[in-house]
């Protein structure tokens, strides 16, 4: 087709190409990547030790972004958390995904009484604040980042459930499913072979849209002091330390704030770019 | 070969079926003809063992089809197959053509249809064989169902109908989405496999030219009631039921417009 589109002027550039978009998304992605996995080895103090007689000293070639109120090496912290906080997130978004698409394969494809109970079951646990559940689970078992994983997860997986669910759903009447069992395909076999491929690209495009929003809870629940616990650098926990001098020294706020505000940019625009590429729909 | 002993269906509490026998011979290729809503595909699923009758049963080269369980169901099947009405929805987006094709085949590793025999061990070669069946080029083989046109997708669902050398075909309106040039195509190629197979054909449809030139025996449906039921050469006798007369002439009328 020859057919001459008007020009769009209006748009800034970066924002008229979906793909630039993603492209955007990926480049601050490897950075990010990169940062987390060779960070700890380039950074030039360590981040842990404490000097009191260098405390919220200003930008200096020993201290790229100053010291904190330990007189702790902000920039080596801030490379340092990347690995807690992007670690963590990683991995909850990734047993997210490990326990919630085969649960909604499942319940999705079988239907009947086992989908009813597993949704109110998933509604009640909805039911709970996610913080609230956080705040509990913490009251429990004592507030460490490995129970602000567990506390996230199971609040997390419903929502993977949810969206493979409805997918299967709304897949397994067609008649290419109803195809493959007159040809004698096994439920199993319809599952792996016909359900999965239909979820993999939304769920990729929720995956990385929550990665973004898992770091921000992380984080805040670690400024609230129920994740990583002093000294450990975590950006949430970074901001709280911060808190009290945030009047006389807004960086110590400023730098872990521009950290998770970056991070979680660029996972959003990767996730709104892939989503805008699958999404058949859109197209 | 089949033998459908009064069945019914409801749903929502509407009839779909209502006390519907028919018996189909080996070989032999009987046409369902209605209206939409005149419960006729529901027809085609319970034959095909995807829908429970409510009364009745379907009895199936000897055995009660909706009593038979996994293993036996699956041996069953392995006989009856079906091709869909809309061929963009009954083969997976997702997948490579000739993978749909196949599958079949692949669910049954000890059938060994006529036409495979020396192709049997690589699955790449049977879906070739069976895309020369049904009048496709190999080249076609590696495409997504949306790379090709309703009439080629249509093809494909065909031949994955016969890839078992099943004993019934039901085929569900398998013309009724196609161009009509298209449309004559589809019936011949199921014309000539169904002579060359020796396979039986429910034929479902509304077309009653389509089922005219498919089929034997012709049974007519309306509102889950078979109204008719008689040998295609009387479909123009004056002992047709009303509604089939009436029928008849709308086609007619269609045609020449």
């Amino acid at each position: 087709m020859n057919i001459q589109m008007p020009r769009i002027n209006r748009i800034p550039f970066f924002f008229k190409n979906q793909n630039l978009l993603i492209q955007w998304g990926i480049i601050f992605f490897l950075i990010i990547t990169l940062i987390t996995l060779i960070g700890p080895f380039i950074v030039p103090n360590d981040p842990l030790t404490a000097n009191m007689s260098e405390r919220l000293a200003p930008p200096s070639s020993t201290y790229p972004l100053g010291t904190d109120h330990m007189g702790r090496c902000i920039f080596s912290r801030l490379i340092v958390g990347a690995q807690s906080t992007l670690g963590i997130t990683a991995l909850v978004v990734a047993t997210v995904a490990i326990i919630g698409i085969p649960i909604g394969l499942v319940i999705g494809y079988i239907g009947g009484r086992l989908d009813t109970v597993f949704m109110r079951v998933a509604d009640g646990i909805l039911a709970l604040p996610e913080f609230i559940l956080a705040i509990a689970i913490a009251g429990f078992l004592g507030p460490s980042l490995t129970n602000l994983m567990i506390s996230i997860v199971f609040v997390k997986w419903i929502a993977y459930t949810r969206v493979v669910r409805s997918i299967v759903i709304t897949e397994r009447n067609k008649d290419y499913v109803q195809a493959a069992k007159v040809g004698g395909s096994s439920s199993w076999k319809i599952i792996r072979r016909h359900m999965f491929p239909q979820i993999v690209s939304p769920v990729l495009v929720l995956a990385t849209l929550d990665i973004g929003k898992v770091i921000l809870t992380i984080s805040s629940l670690s400024y609230l002091g129920l994740g990583a616990q002093p000294p450990a650098p975590e950006w949430g926990a970074m901001l709280n330390d911060g808190r009290p001098y945030f009047q006389s020294a807004p960086e110590l706020m400023i730098y872990p704030g521009l950290a998770i505000f970056f991070v979680v940019l660029a996972f959003n625009l990767m996730g709104e770019g892939l989503r805008d590429k699958w999404d058949v729909k859109s197209r | 070969m089949l033998h459908v002993n009064s069945i019914s269906k409801t749903y929502h509490s509407k009839a779909a079926l209502s006390d519907i026998s028919l018996t189909v011979q080996p070989g032999e290729s009987i046409g369902v003809i209605g209206e939409s809503g005149s419960g006729k595909s529901t027809l085609g699923k319970i034959i095909l063992g995807l829908e429970k009758p409510e009364q009745g049963d379907v009895h199936f080269r000897g055995s009660n089809l909706h009593t038979l369980k996994g293993q036996a169901l699956k041996a069953s099947r392995r006989h009856l197959q079906i091709v869909f009405q809309d061929p963009a929805g009954s083969l997976n987006p997702k997948l490579l053509v000739w993978k749909s094709v196949v599958e079949p085949l692949e669910n049954f590793p000890d059938v060994i249809p006529s036409f495979l025999k020396e192709v049997r061990h690589d699955r790449k070669k049977m879906a070739e064989v069976l895309f020369q069946k049904v009048g496709l080029s190999s080249e076609l083989l590696e495409r997504y169902p949306h790379q090709l046109s309703g009439g080629q997708k249509q093809r494909i669902a065909v031949a994955r109908g016969i890839s078992l050398e099943p004993d019934l075909l039901v085929c569900d309106e398998p013309t009724s989405s196609l161009d009509v040039s298209v449309q004559a195509q589809v019936l011949n190629l199921l014309k000539k496999l169904q002579r060359d197979l020796n396979l039986s054909l429910l034929f479902i449809s509304h077309d009653i030219a389509a089922v005219q030139f498919m089929c034997e025996r012709i049974v007519v449906l309306k509102e889950g009631l078979a109204v008719d039921s008689f040998l295609t050469e009387d479909l123009f006798s004056e002992s047709r039921h009303p509604y089939t007369r009436l029928l008849v002439e709308m086609s007619m009328e269609q045609e020449y417009k």
